[in-house]
């Protein structure tokens, strides 16, 4: 299996220094279904030690993690204009 | 009148939907914004690509095929039944659709959408990239314009086009589309492969810039639902899954695992041979079909392409450039209209639902109203294509026993594994969605 990170590094971001999307992990603390880390096309969210971890750097903005959780935990926004992915090649 | 009024019609969002109502706009006189939130259209654009019904843009740009981004003409189609290890297809070839204005031609959206949107620009629109629309304006009960995420970011005009793709949040702050479920909308991932045009002549048995596009249905996404893609392109393959956001996180697996696995079978690993990634991508796809579709339309406003959910989704079918390119020319229509009568209430804009209901886009979604549901049926995406492999495979068997007759080794195949009662049910299922 290809690591997502060696998929994520074909691709161009333009990195904004402020978050466009945040997560409320208090309201991860008791989800058993953790939507998030599976449906991520790009496997930005983490659970390390019963703790969501989420970066939003190599986000594709594709709206599939709030989509898919249950909790209402995320707060999802797109990056300013311009700022971002720019898909080239697909 | 509304003060303040810059724009004839403001149109967000440069995909296949927004640039062809700009673009239809423009030619007819309209002063036109097109907004954009990526640094150029397309940026944010993810589709297979397979562009059906090419014929529909030829109206205002005729013969554009010879000068737009256009990679290989489709004149094959395969759909292919994929058990764990095994496949079944049906392969269809027409020089039919080697002629112009051709049935489809595959295209890789930055690109494409790049260029549509500098023709909607090239005919008068004012092309404003990098810039995030918000919210809608209101005057009194009707949308009068948008507000830019930029100082001073107010744009007014009587007519608003919300073409802003699939989470379409303009859609919801007006008040048309509600929650999205997870059950109604799949993730598309994809990645675009580098291999020589050569080689893919050879591989796919094509001739100059002929095409091919398969779908594959069964053990192509594990038991996740959903269905994978394989397109030609003129030097690379585009390659991807759609799946269910509901399913892929009931059986807690990740997209791209499940992309790997796919592109390891035994009857695509020697497509893909050699190729070398060069990117990879995803985007969602709203494929509720009839029963998600949103109110298309208020006093200023209409809704277009995947922002209403207009995605033609049934398995061997992936369909929304076409249904974007038509919804986006039907409201540039209904926007012409509004202007030539100066009213833009909710009833002058309903004729934007009405003319849809006389074109493909919505006869085709009612029609085929049954076929999501269809496609959620568990068995049809993962036994059946199974069942078929290994009745496929028993009857090409040759070991040197006596033969059975085909309809018994079909049927020992069949037995014990789906109750004939089943079976029917299903293939009565199957029948009322897609065939009858
Ligand atoms: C993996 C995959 C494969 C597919 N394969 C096919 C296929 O082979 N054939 C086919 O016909 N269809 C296919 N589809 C579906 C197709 O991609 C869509 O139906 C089509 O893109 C819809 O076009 P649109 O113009 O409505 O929306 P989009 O193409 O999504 O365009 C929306 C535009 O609005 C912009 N935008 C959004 N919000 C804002 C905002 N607030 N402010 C400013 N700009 C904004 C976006 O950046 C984008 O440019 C596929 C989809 C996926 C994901």
């Amino acid at each position: 299996m290809q690591p997502i990170e060696e998929r994520l590094e074909l691709v161009r971001f333009k990195v904004d220094k402020t978050p466009h999307i945040r997560v409320n992990s208090e309201a991860c603390k008791d989800c058993d279904t953790t939507a998030c880390v599976y449906v991520c096309p790009a496997g930005l969210f983490e659970l390390l030690g019963g703790e969501m971890h989420f970066s939003y750097e190599h986000c594709f903005e594709c709206g599939t993690c709030y989509v898919a959780c249950d909790r209402k935990a995320i707060e999802w926004n797109y990056p300013r204009g311009g700022w971002g992915v720019s898909f080239r090649a697909s | 009148m509304t003060t303040g009024q810059q724009f004839d019609a403001i149109v967000v969002g440069a995909g296949p939907a927004g640039s062809s109502a700009a673009l239809a706009m423009a030619r007819a006189g309209l002063r036109v914004a097109l907004i954009e939130r990526g640094e150029y259209a397309g940026a944010k654009n993810v589709s297979g690509a397979a562009l059906y019904a090419p014929g529909l843009l030829a109206e205002l740009l005729p013969n554009y095929w010879e000068e737009a981004p256009v990679e290989r003409f489709l004149t094959r189609r395969v759909i292919s039944l994929l058990g764990q290890e095994s496949a079944l297809s049906i392969d269809f070839r027409t020089d039919h659709f080697a002629q112009p204005p051709y049935n489809g031609f595959t295209i890789l959206r930055p690109k494409f959408d790049r260029w549509l949107a500098d023709k909607a620009q090239q005919a008068g629109a004012s092309l404003i990239t990098s810039t995030v629309v918000d919210d809608v304006l209101y005057e009194r009960d009707q949308v009068a314009g948008v507000l830019c995420r930029r100082e001073q970011g107010e744009l007014y005009a009587p007519v608003v086009i919300a073409a802003d793709g699939a989470n379409s949040f303009l859609a919801k702050k007006a008040g048309l589309q509600g929650e999205f479920k997870a059950g109604e909308m799949t993730l598309g991932i994809k990645e675009v492969l580098r291999l020589d045009a050569h080689t893919i002549e050879e591989r796919f048995n094509l001739t100059n810039d002929q095409g091919v596009a398969t779908e594959y249905v069964g053990f192509a996404t594990g038991n996740v639902k959903g269905g994978a893609f394989l397109y030609t392109n003129r030097d690379t393959l585009s390659i991807g899954l759609v799946t269910q956001i509901a399913s892929l996180a009931q059986q807690r697996v990740k997209p791209y695992e499940l992309l790997d696995r796919f592109k390891q079978h035994p009857a695509v690993a020697p497509l893909v041979r050699d190729s070398v990634p060069i990117e990879y991508s995803a985007h969602m796809i709203p494929e509720g079909g009839w029963a998600m579709l949103p109110k298309l339309s208020r006093g200023g406003l209409l809704v277009v392409g995947d922002a209403a959910g207009f995605v033609f989704a049934a398995g061997i079918f992936l369909e929304g450039m076409n249904f974007a390119i038509a919804s986006g020319l039907a409201a540039a229509a209904t926007a012409q209209e509004a202007h030539s009568q100066g009213d833009f209430s909710t009833a002058s804009m309903a004729r934007y639902r009405q003319q849809l209901e006389k074109s493909f886009v919505l006869q085709d979604l009612k029609r085929f109203r049954r076929a999501p549901a269809f496609l959620n049926n568990e068995r049809l995406l993962h036994m059946y294509p199974e069942l078929l492999c290994q009745a496929a495979e028993n009857v090409f068997r040759s070991d040197g026993r006596p033969r059975r007759k085909l309809g018994r080794t079909i049927y020992s195949t069949m037995r014990g594994k789906v109750a004939l009662r089943t079976l029917l049910r299903d293939g009565w299922q199957a029948a009322r969605a897609l065939f009858f």
